[in-house]
């Protein structure tokens, strides 16, 4: 019987603690312990075979750390294929059967970016080569445990399914608050994990059984796939100098039994857990009554921390990072300006917003590279997850891949093209698809039509596996100026695919008032007959007052708001203008600075804002840079050399020069404001600290010149090659660690070489003016100031 | 030898705002900045969790080697902080991950929440460090906490450090090629506790 039978219809044990055995018998501190699958492979399958007699069901080779970052690709294929040797023989020699053999992936040691250096994609190569040679040595399972980060949990079950046919098993390591340490909660793994097909999921080692017990009741609460727990045996301490845990085996099936009753399928135990537990679990817990695992329908998507499920309160998908009708977000896209879009993103977070669309396509960009990386960054800013919006299957792809979590994926329609690139894409990664309901014919214009849509959707979507909780339909909202009985149409659909077909749907709304004078009015009152006809999610603006007025008063007078609290607390926002200012008003007289000057001399962004949009009316840029925001950004470049104001008031100031000039921006798009020479900037490779580096390059923006940031941990080949491809005559390196000026070192060589003509500043904590000069620099700038006033010096 | 984990809470840990403005470089009263300072507190009231993974070692020091039984390591500074102890506390303490993405989020749209965040950031985890000391301290008198890089004591010996707490596994702290730590807001160091009547 192969192991997806076999769990169908048994409780499965799989085994012990390998680790806290083999250091008991003999391995010493440093040693690696897959390599006793050679040296030691008796006592090996003798613990195997412990196990086995104490009633394993799954054997977990002793593969634990085996991978390419530990081991030569040659001793890593022995070590692997020994390991599996040494379990079959084990099963082999005990004469039992049904026990399967496992191969036991662990984590690589090292954090993914943006958090680490590891590359996404380097990951899942690493755990590629295991995972083949593991199937190939003839393990029946991949276990992927003890990982405290669900991106590097998404990389190994990636690099399962591209290589080979086996079940997966994931079990995650949760902390103490039950979150993992990047911040999942087990909710959010559910939908990650289920979305990408795994066998079951669960969690194992950190704590023990009682601390683990509410983290296995979330997942029992929300997974459709069987449950895994494998608890340490308690807390470990030190007595008479050996390691003892502090939950006895007795103790330990108490508590497993008491969640197998729950409906936990598969039970084992990490470290401190011997033989001995495993009998005491199998004993309690095998004449349970096996339940059939329940199909929970939830529709959920995913970030790194949390999940956004579908269910009574409406959902918020923002709109606003796209560039459809956005002159300024075009220009963003055009100039690869990231923090602009990012800006967008944490607005729409702060506005409330539940999921962040994200549509970057324009003609004339590479859309792959843009998407992926509005993706990739967005998922540094904020913790939202991602609606991926693209037609480009080749960008949905690559964005679905490295998105950290289960994303929404917007659109598929009944056309048999988009259908075929869409549904393979959701059924590899996961994903909440959402789906148009228009064909090859059009869009219907009867409500009847798109619901025969949704059905042919629907049927195509079971072909490729894919469950109805993972689409929601989009009736289509088309503007009622075109026709009258359009936005008629749109909510009888939406109201008979709830019924019918017991989906959920998605709108965006605002296509409703193409077209007509005052489009809010029509969006607000539309939004709320299509909440009253039972719209799951809305694509909407959620800076939109009459948008959020309809979202809140339907929450609390439909009872999805407890004691009214969040009426109450937004409703104030709605009574009168924004209120926006949160920085006290300054009364004090401003002297001879002009207003905006003054505004941006003190660091107030929203005022220095709206008073420029104010000005623009009727002065002219260069007059507002020269006569308004230069002096102010010199008069607090002044004070802070002679230390009359402060970095964190240098900072604020600038920030506030920063926002006039996004004014400036937004009212000519097409003149950019830098003029000034280019400036390349970079945190050298190997160091992650990235906060001085963006106070010089939003000082040197400041004043005009053209900075192109690079990032952190940037390889010196690659700001190399920058520096000669823009013929860059200033590159700036920043380094905090003693370990990384080695690293600026190598960059500074490798771009005199390439370029000899450019200058190069660096700056950072641990360099001082003579290091510089060792290192080779042109010039050492002790703080931001120093490397505005170089530059605008030379 | 294997490591323990102490967890703190929220309450164990008070807010010093002298400390961050110290962080901050900013040496002057400014309303609008005292604002920003408030809201940024405001907004990670629950970033934090405050985990120490710790080992009581045996200490032995033989001139510059500092002997903890597990391993060695070689400094004159740390031998001679070392010098009136008999036994010591090794320790990696985090306020852990979030914090890092509020600066994360920051750090190019408003580098002077970043900064705060830092600040902010930089205050806790050394509060935590203080906290954590007195607590394991336990009445007895101790040296002064020593990291890895301070004085003549290399870089490196986070490796060491790392490897005899398990710290990665035990706390979520990972070391990475450079020797930095992430969460970055992380601090490992080693705390002697002085004989008896001393």
């Amino acid at each position: 019987m192969n192991f997806r039978d076999y769990l169908k219809n048994n409780i499965v044990y799989f085994d012990g603690g390998m680790g806290t055995i083999l250091q008991a018998k003999g391995l010493k501190m440093g040693e690696l312990p897959e390599r006793w699958n050679i040296t030691h492979p008796e006592v090996i399958c003798e613990i195997h075979k412990n196990y086995l007699f104490a009633g394993s069901d799954v054997i977990t080779a002793n593969t634990f750390g085996a991978n390419i970052l530990k081991f030569s690709k040659e001793e890593l294929e022995e070590i692997i294929t020994a390991a599996i040797k040494n379990a079959k023989k084990a099963i082999l020699d005990s004469g039992f059967n049904n026990k399967f053999v496992a191969l036991d992936i662990g984590p690589l040691g090292k954090l993914l970016k943006p958090l680490g250096n590891l590359d996404f994609e380097e990951a899942v190569k690493i755990f590629a080569i295991t995972v083949s040679i593991g199937a190939k040595a003839g393990a029946d399972i991949i276990l992927i445990e003890t990982m405290n980060d669900s991106l590097e949990t998404k990389a190994a079950v990636l690099a399962a399914k591209e290589n080979c046919d086996l079940p997966v098993v994931v079990s995650n390591a949760y902390s103490e608050g039950g979150t993992l340490m990047t911040g999942a909660t087990p909710e959010a793994m559910v939908a990650l994990l289920e979305g990408m097909g795994v066998t079951a999921l669960g969690a194992n080692c950190s704590l023990g059984p009682k601390e683990l017990s509410s983290v296995a009741e979330k997942l029992l609460e929300k997974a459709s796939v069987p449950v895994i727990l494998m608890p340490n045996a308690g807390i470990p301490r030190e007595e008479n100098g050996k390691t003892v845990f502090d939950v006895s085996a007795s103790d330990f099936a108490f508590e497993l039994e008491k969640l197998a009753q729950k409906g936990l399928r598969i039970m084992g135990g990490c470290c401190g857990t011997t033989p001995e537990y495993i009998k005491a679990v199998a004993e309690r817990t095998k004449n349970i009554e096996i339940k059939p695992i329940e199909k929970k329908n939830i529709t959920a998507v995913s970030s790194y921390t949390h999940a956004v499920e579908f269910e009574e309160t409406p959902v918020l998908i923002g709109e606003r990072i796209n560039p459809t009708g956005k002159k300024r977000f075009k220009q963003a896209l055009i100039e690869h300006d990231i923090d602009y879009i990012l800006a967008e993103g944490i607005k729409q977070h702060e506005a409330k917003a539940d999921i962040l669309d994200v549509n970057v396509g324009i003609p004339d960009i590479d859309e792959i590279e843009m998407l992926t990386s509005a993706v990739y960054n967005l998922q540094t800013v904020t913790d939202l997850p991602l609606q991926i919006d693209t037609s480009n299957a080749l960008a949905m792809e690559k964005a679905l891949r490295i998105y950290n979590g289960k994303a929404m994926i917007n659109s598929v329609n009944g056309k048999k093209e988009s259908m075929e690139a869409v549904f393979p894409l959701a059924k590899k990664y996961g994903g909440v698809v959402v789906a148009l309901t228009l064909d090859e014919n059009g869009i219907p214009d009867t409500a009847l039509g798109r619901l025969e849509i949704a059905k042919k959707i629907l049927a195509k979507a079971k072909e490729y596996g894919i469950d109805k909780k993972d689409i929601v339909f989009d009736t289509l909202a088309m503007t009622v100026s075109a026709d009258k009985n359009a936005a008629k149409v749109t909510l009888d659909a939406l109201k008979m695919i709830r019924d019918e077909l017991g989906c959920k749907t998605s709108l965006g709304v605002s296509n409703v008032s193409f077209g007509l004078p005052n489009r809010e009015i029509i969006n607000s009152v539309f939004f709320s007959l299509a909440l009253e006809n039972g719209l799951s999610a809305a694509i909407m603006n959620p800076f939109s007052n009459e948008m959020m007025k309809v979202y809140y008063a339907f929450k609390a007078l439909k009872g999805m708001d407890e004691n009214l609290a969040d009426y109450i607390e937004n409703a104030s926002k709605f009574g009168v203008a924004q209120a926006s200012v949160s920085l006290a008003e300054n009364t004090e007289s401003r002297g001879e600075h002009s207003e905006l000057s003054f505004a941006i001399i003190k660091g107030l962004k929203e005022k220095a804002s709206k008073i420029t949009s104010e000005i623009i009316i009727s002065k002219k840029t260069l007059d507002i840079i020269a006569e308004d925001i230069v002096p102010a950004l010199d008069f607090v470049g002044d004070g802070f050399e002679k230390k009359t104001m402060y970095l964190p008031q240098l900072l604020m100031s600038a920030e506030a020069a920063k926002a006039a000039f996004e004014v400036i921006k937004a009212a000519m798009p097409n003149e950019n404001g830098a003029s000034g020479e280019t400036v390349v900037i970079a945190t050298v490779h190997g160091d992650i600290h990235d906060i001085g580096k963006n106070i010089v390059k939003l000082l040197l923006a400041n004043y005009g010149f053209e900075v192109i940031d690079l990032g952190k941990d940037v390889p010196s080949e690659i700001i190399a090659d920058k520096v000669c491809e823009l013929k860059a005559p200033y590159l700036a390196l920043s380094a905090l660690m003693t370990t990384t000026v080695p690293s600026m070192k190598q960059t500074i060589d490798l771009v005199r070489k390439k370029s000899p003509n450019t200058k190069i500043l660096v700056g950072g904590a641990v360099l001082t003016e003579e290091y510089a000069e060792k290192i080779g620099a042109d010039f050492y700038g002790k703080d931001a100031l120093s490397a505005v006033k170089y530059l605008k010096g030379n | 030898m294997i490591s323990e984990i102490k967890i703190y809470e929220k309450t164990d840990i008070s807010i010093n705002s002298k400390e961050i403005l110290r962080y901050c470089g900013m040496k002057t009263d400014d309303e609008n900045f005292k604002c920003l300072l408030n809201e940024c507190l405001e907004e990670c009231e629950n970033a934090f969790d405050f985990k120490v993974c710790f080992i009581k070692t045996p200490l032995e020091i033989n001139g510059d080697i500092c002997d903890f039984s597990e391993f060695k390591l070689q400094s004159q500074n740390l031998s001679f902080n070392l010098k009136d102890c008999d036994s010591a506390i090794i320790f990696g303490a985090t306020i852990g991950i979030k914090i890092d993405r509020l600066i994360a989020r920051y750090s190019s749209l408003s580098p002077t929440k970043a900064v705060i965040f830092g600040a902010i950031g930089a205050m806790m985890i050394e509060a935590l460090c203080d906290r954590f000391c007195s607590d394991i301290g336990n009445g007895r008198k101790t040296a002064p906490r020593f990291s890895a890089g301070y004085g003549d004591l290399a870089l490196e010996a986070q490796k060491d450090i790392f490897k005899a707490l398990d710290l990665q596994k035990k706390s979520g702290i990972y070391l990475n090629d450079s020797l930095l730590m992430v969460p970055t807001k992380s601090v490992t160091a080693i705390m002697g506790i002085k004989r008896e009547g001393i």
